[in-house]
């Protein structure tokens, strides 16, 4: 790709403003935009069908054009819009009469109408039209460069910059900011319909409203989109970042904020990846759009992996800390039960058994650094705060062990391993005698 | 009142005039219509015929004196609020549209979690509470609706012995406060101590009044026992008819 301008040089990635910017904007608002509307449709656990609207809007551009015989941008986007709001109406008439499931409904409906739009394409081909099934998945980014753009950031930032927004980006600025503005206003009523639609319903507003206001707009945005950005960065704006923010909190105004955020990062991340990434290595650009795309499932990947709440890594640590927390909590038990019988240490082996798995010696130096047990020549003893720490443990088992004999009816030799759980668990046992089931004095 | 599912009647010919100031138990084996015979009222199913008032008025004009408490299992318990952020919930009606929910809402909304004894949960995303307490929060959110009659699907399932407690508290000191509460209720054995009246419904009413009158033996067989099979085949036929026409 020949450069017709210099290129600015922001440390090592070139960012040239005639071919790069409007492309740019193009994708982050289209990003933006989808990302935001994607939260509720995660929600609602249709997902789907950010797929199934912008699969069908194939045949919806085909129709208007071979009613209107133009391509004028309002007929398609007319023509586009029709055939959005005709598939969530479709879909949810096969769910209800055909009795399937949501996700087999859009399905069957989005695969026939991109199916419709193929066949007529084809149809159309043969009288010589130009329209091409390709465009509408990666869209068309690259006819966005800006023929004479100024060389400076002085004359960029004049007014006179407006006139040169190609109508892609113009009309992706109207639909982010309609959707932003929708998820703003409408914020309250989008939560109660989506998580409660019939008291919703009760409370006077209307659930089935809401979903198609919301499908409305949904149908929009990936209309809006298509035409620069393609329908693969619509389908995955519409689901990665309201899935990785749902990963980040559990509030649903943060959700939402995260979303948009991540939308940023992958729209203008990705659009770099594509383009001055590869310049590096003094490759040609890839696809922008199915990188952008690309960014937002690896954001994906990576909360799910490292999300501080609900990450794999988080709860590997917390099942660890657990563990590693009973493996002290008994090794305080088995002291505590050897200096009731009067004995001065605990064996290796009686340890091993106790400890069921964690090594012995790990164990003792961790119980040592919380300054529940000194190690002297050999032998292992609780210190004062462990001792009392011991105590609890002890006396929890065998209040469990109390309450599972003479509340739950357990036989008395088979609470033990259940007591042995419980005894781990905050929840304390309620109060009992000083006596368990087995004769011993209950702490 | 008559309401259909794809058109096979669920209820037939079903008339009640509802007396103020009591607690009432809807009854009825599975299947019987009880959480339909809410809906209906509440005009989230449609009817296919009869009509329902509330205080001589349409369910629109008296949406703010009635409120509704769904089954528990009804919502995704996943979805990213809080327990106070439901219950606030409760007061979006009288927020009304495009208004958010201001310090005063959220004060009300706390004192109501604070009569079922769940204000220390009120910062918890609902998926850490446990059955009893998600119970809990409906019941909180369905007092911040302060209406005047309350219908509550199967409050009482599944919950623990304090949760239980709780619930009969409120309804008690909803009656105490001259409302009236519709409530689907499955234990029989609890329904002399915790009710006046009972609705006694297998795909009609069987039998309708106050609990020592009503809740006989003789009722309670004809509700449960085999005698309504006719009527069940009946619904199957009539879908039948429909859809062959």
């Amino acid at each position: 790709m020949t450069s017709p301008f210099e290129p600015l040089s922001i440390g090592v990635i070139t960012f040239n403003v005639g071919l790069d910017l409007f492309p740019m904007l193009a994708a982050t608002l289209a990003a933006v935009g989808c990302g935001v509307l994607g939260n509720f449709l995660v929600l609602r656990r249709l997902s789907l069908m950010g797929d199934a609207i912008s699969h069908s809007v194939l045949p919806g551009l085909v129709i208007a054009f071979l009613i209107a015989s133009t391509r004028s941008p309002l007929i398609m986007f007319a023509g586009a819009s029709i055939a959005g709001i005709a598939t969530v109406v479709l879909v949810e008439l096969v769910k209800k009469l055909g009795r399937v499931e949501p996700g087999a409904a859009m399905g069957v409906v989005f695969s026939i109408l991109f199916a419709l739009g193929v066949l007529l394409i084809e149809s159309a081909a043969v009288r010589h039209i130009d329209l091409d099934a390709e465009c509408v998945l990666h869209g068309q980014l690259e006819t966005l460069v800006w023929y004479g753009a100024p060389e400076s950031v002085a004359e960029l930032l004049k007014l006179s910059t407006l006139d040169a927004v190609p109508r892609q980006v113009t009309t992706l600025a109207v639909m982010a900011t309609l959707s932003l503005a929708f998820i703003g206003v409408f914020f309250k009523e989008l939560r109660i319909a989506a998580f409660d639609p019939d008291l919703a319903t009760t409370q006077g507003f209307n659930a089935t409203l809401m979903h198609f206001l919301l499908m409305i707009f949904v149908a929009a945005a990936t209309v809006a989109s298509f035409e620069a950005v393609g329908s693969i960065l619509v389908i995955a704006m519409l689901v990665c970042p309201a899935a990785t923010a749902r990963l980040l909190t559990d509030r649903l105004a943060a959700q939402i904020g995260w979303s948009v955020a991540i939308s940023l990062v992958c729209g203008i991340g990705g659009y770099l990846a594509a383009t001055a990434v590869p310049a590096m290595f003094a490759r040609d650009a890839v696809n922008a759009a199915g990188c952008i795309s690309m960014v937002a499932g690896a954001l994906l990947a990576l909360a799910i992996i490292a999300s501080p709440k609900h990450g794999v890594v988080t709860r590997f640590i917390r099942h660890k800390r657990f563990a590693q927390r009973i493996a002290v909590e008994d090794l305080l038990a088995a002291l505590y039960r050897a200096s009731e019988a009067d004995i001065e240490s605990v064996t290796p082996e009686r340890l091993a058994a106790v400890l069921a798995g964690h090594s012995p010696s790990e164990t003792i130096a961790r119980a040592a650094r919380e300054g529940l047990v000194s190690t002297h020549a050999g032998t292992i003893r609780l210190t004062a705060s462990g001792h009392l720490a011991a105590m609890n443990i002890v006396r929890r088992h065998r209040l469990w062990e109390h309450y599972l004999v003479d509340e739950a009816g357990f036989a008395p030799d088979h609470v033990h391993s259940a007591a042995e759980q419980l005894e781990h668990v905050i929840t304390n046992p309620p109060v009992g005698p000083d006596r368990d089931p087995h004769g011993r004095r209950i702490p | 009142m008559t309401v259909a599912y794809q058109r096979k009647p669920v209820l037939w010919d079903v008339d009640y005039d509802a007396p103020p100031n009591r607690l009432v138990a809807i009854v009825g084996p599975n299947g019987a219509g009880k959480s339909t015979l809410i809906k209906a009222c509440l005009g989230l199913v449609p009817r296919a015929s009869g009509q329902v008032e509330f205080w001589g008025q349409s369910y629109r004009n008296s949406r703010a004196r009635v409120g509704y408490v769904p089954q528990r299992e009804s919502v995704d318990w996943d979805f990213p609020v809080s327990a106070l952020d439901v219950v606030c919930m409760g007061r979006y009606r009288r927020i009304g549209w495009f208004r958010p929910v201001t310090g005063t809402h959220k004060a009300a909304a706390l004192a109501c979690m604070d009569r079922v004894s769940m204000r220390d949960y009120a910062g918890r995303q609902i998926s850490q509470l446990s059955g009893g307490q998600q119970q809990r929060v409906f019941l909180a959110r369905a007092l911040a609706q302060e209406a005047d009659l309350y219908f509550m699907d199967e409050p009482f399932a599944g919950v623990d012995a304090a949760t239980e407690r709780a619930i009969v508290d409120v309804l008690r000191e909803l009656k105490s406060a001259g409302k009236t509460v519709m409530v689907v209720h499955h234990d029989l054995q609890t329904v002399p101590e915790y009710f006046d009246d009972v609705i006694l419904l297998n795909m009609r009413i069987v039998a309708a009044g106050p609990v020592r009158d009503v809740f006989t033996k003789d009722n309670l067989h004809k509700t449960y026992g085999g005698r309504l099979t006719l009527l069940s085949e009946a619904s199957d036929a009539v879908a039948r008819a429909a859809g062959e026409l």
